[in-house]
């Protein structure tokens, strides 16, 4: 009896092992079932559910949503003064944002993957990782306090006569330099380390300067990285609106989307479609920039 | 095999253009839902053991919540929000048992069905609640009940007493360009639609040609005049707060020293030993021009889970007890008449004016700002136009 069962379930694996023998087709299908139908549903069809929202509106008498195609949402975002400014200063700031960690992140990178021993290495790697064990919240909050009138800024520039930058557009740039800075460096330092140190050194036997080296050599092999990382950086400085509200009184892409959310669904889907056009265009003139040739 | 791969570049625009084609898809043939209206319950059966519940930041506190939780056997949890549009949006999410809802949240509640009709039966301390807060027109909609009331209080002014001197009598310090420029950049204001109520209740007193009758409803040049105060008064604001931690750590760090605020945040200023000041009971608490205010209503989620503890945590808050505890923390006029008996301050409820209607006529309790005058008109700018105008004054 038992051994008969035994090959009863046997014959159940052996069918399945049958039946992808040969397939690899279906093994593959079978494998990625369930994180592709993930993604798919997840991530797309929310995303897709949510900016199809974009083209409703609001039925000004009942406040109800009614579904049907427009482009109101999308010409008051054109039309409204306010919102266009709102656009341009995200994508100010997620410029500079971008720009600032990028320069900061360099030199960093390039110690870490060139110069450091491996014991340095080590602790760099840590070093850069441990702000993104802390809570986000607790560090926006930090850099308030840093930044108030009686904050430890103001007290360390007082004896120069100068005065901290207080709440503002420029805490906003400082703050999300901070909290972005490490989904920088990171791909920075993957990136120069994949580059052998024997192209450095040929470079340097052909007779080209330090500075050409880097011109020539370094940066193009290691801009697709670069690029890598600005893509971490904007994305999450367009898409923030905690910091703004904590240390600003600027309303960004975020904020417009959290003070509709309520009352003007359609209204914020269209906000929110904002950041996903400015990506792509990013991406597109990232693409013609050459960032993705290497990958 | 490599030959045979897609550009990547390519698989991406045709992943763009799919997505791109659904969401039209979606966009053209939207589906219908309904909200239907649901059931009063009509006997208390046992608690579920547990309560969600979204309140205002003081209002559900250890020292009344762990009588109950032992009283009852139903374990709270508690959200703390910062906006009456926080609160709507938090209940659409179908989480939550029950909310303190101010008057501009309640009729939105209601018209969305998000919440369910309230049985005062089987709430044993509704009866002795004061008079002049039930069948209110935030809280009964067509005669049904919808929740129990809470307390009320007006929203105050508070000033740092170290650098506003002499103490303010009115909101001019915040609101007339002139006076208010003399603190420009210290200047804490609500960061919520609703704050245009605000100028729109001190230009009641000091534009009467303009005829604001309720700070809520208010006609195009009524509304015009208020956005236009608020934009002015822009580049003064030192800081829009909406969360109360964020306003207590402005006053604290010397960013913020004078402001509208609530009681919370003065008291707890106050117990950290900071110089601040509000208007004083010798005044009313009040202003000279009035203030807006809340009278605030618990009520029951339409998708509540846990529906008998949410009953019995709306008879626990105005338990004559627990409510005067309640009004004595947060620093309100409790709801309950029977509370004034037992205030640990004999003189709370005459101070705080529990039971005096004639005040309250001079507090403008937070409402929904609709179309609908209320004088048969229509052309009141309603709550959307609210908060796009919100959107232009922050810029």
């Amino acid at each position: 009896m038992a051994s008969e069962a035994v090959v009863e379930r046997r014959s159940v694996g052996h069918r399945l092992a049958g039946l992808l023998h040969g397939r690899p087709r279906l093994q593959v299908g079978a494998l990625l079932a369930g994180p592709i139908g993930w993604l798919v549903i997840g991530y797309l069809g929310s995303l897709a559910v949510l900016l199809a929202a974009a083209f409703w509106t609001v039925d000004p008498l009942s406040g109800e949503v009614v579904q049907g195609f427009s482009l109101e949402n999308v010409e008051t975002l054109i039309d409204e003064p306010v919102y266009r400014s709102i656009v341009g200063r995200t994508v100010l700031i997620a410029a500079l944002v971008t720009i600032t960690d990028a320069i900061l992140a360099f030199p960093i990178a390039f110690y870490m993957a060139k110069l450091a021993s491996r014991r340095g290495k080590a602790i760099l790697v840590v070093a850069v990782l441990l702000p993104l064990w802390s809570s986000y919240l607790v560090k926006v909050y930090a850099w308030r306090t840093m930044l108030s009138s009686g904050g430890v800024i103001n007290w360390a520039l007082d004896p120069f006569g100068l005065h901290g930058p207080g709440f503002g557009t420029t805490a906003v740039w400082l703050v999300m330099s901070y909290l972005w800075l490490p989904y920088m460096i990171l791909p920075i330092y993957a990136g120069l380390e994949r580059i052998p140190d024997s192209l450095i050194s040929a470079s340097e036997d052909l007779g080209a300067s330090p500075l050409t080296t880097f011109r020539r050599v370094i940066l193009p092999l290691v801009f697709p990285a670069v690029v890598a990382g600005s893509i971490f950086t904007f994305s999450l400085t367009l898409g923030d609106y905690i910091t703004p509200r904590l240390v600003s009184n600027t309303q960004f892409i975020g904020n417009a989307v959290f003070n509709n959310i309520v009352n003007d669904l359609p209204l914020a889907s269209a906000l929110a479609l904002v950041p996903i056009v400015v990506m792509i265009a990013y991406l597109l003139v990232a693409r013609r920039l050459g960032a993705f040739e290497h990958v | 095999m490599r030959t045979q791969d897609a550009h990547p570049v390519r698989v991406a625009w045709l992943v763009i253009a799919g997505l791109l084609a659904f969401m039209l898809l979606l966009a053209g043939c939207g589906g219908s839902d309904s909200s239907s209206g649901g059931e009063e319950l009509t006997e208390l059966g046992k608690g579920e053991g547990s309560l969600n519940l979204i309140s205002w930041a003081g209002y559900v506190e250890p020292e009344w919540v762990k009588p109950f939780e032992q009283k009852t056997g139903c374990k709270v949890n508690n959200k703390v929000a910062g906006t009456s549009d926080e609160m709507v949006q938090l209940m659409r999410s179908g989480q939550y048992d029950g909310v303190s809802a101010s008057g501009n949240a309640t009729a939105r509640l209601v018209d969305g069905g998000d919440v369910d009709p309230v049985n005062v039966d089987l709430v044993p301390n509704y009866k002795t609640i004061f008079n002049d807060l039930k069948d209110q027109p935030y809280n009964t909609f067509d005669g049904t009940h919808y929740g129990i009331p809470h307390g009320r209080g007006a929203n105050l002014l508070m000033w740092n007493s170290d650098d506003v001197k002499p103490a303010p009598t009115s909101w001019d310090v915040m609101l007339d360009p002139e006076v208010a420029s003399q603190y420009r950049g210290k200047i804490s204001a609500y960061d919520d639609p609703i704050y245009i109520a605000d100028a729109a209740v001190y230009l009641k007193a000091h534009e009467p040609d303009l005829g604001i009758e309720n700070p809520y409803e208010l006609n195009e040049e009524q509304f015009e005049a208020a956005v236009d105060l608020l934009k002015e008064q822009r580049p003064l604001v030192g800081e829009y707060w909406s969360d109360a931690a964020k306003q207590i750590s402005a006053f604290a760090g010397g960013d913020s020293t004078v402001g509208t605020t609530w009681q919370y945040q003065y008291f707890a200023l106050q117990e950290e030993g900071e110089p601040v000041a509000a208007s004083p009971a010798s005044q009313g608490f009040l202003p000279s021009e009035g203030a807006t205010g809340w009278s605030d209503t618990w009520m029951l989620s339409s998708e509540a889970k846990h529906p008998n503890c949410m009953y019995m945590w709306m008879d626990w808050i105005v338990e004559p007890k627990i409510n005067a505890e309640v009004a004595e923390y947060f620093g309100e006029a409790p709801a309950q008449s029977l509370s004034c008996e037992e205030t640990e301050d004999p003189e709370f409820c005459t101070k705080y004016h529990a039971d005096n209607p004639g005040f309250w006529k001079r507090v403008y309790y937070w409402q929904t700002p609709l179309a609908d005058c209320g004088n048969g008109a229509s052309d009141c700018r309603d709550y959307n136009d609210w908060v796009q105008a919100w959107t232009s004054i922050k810029g």
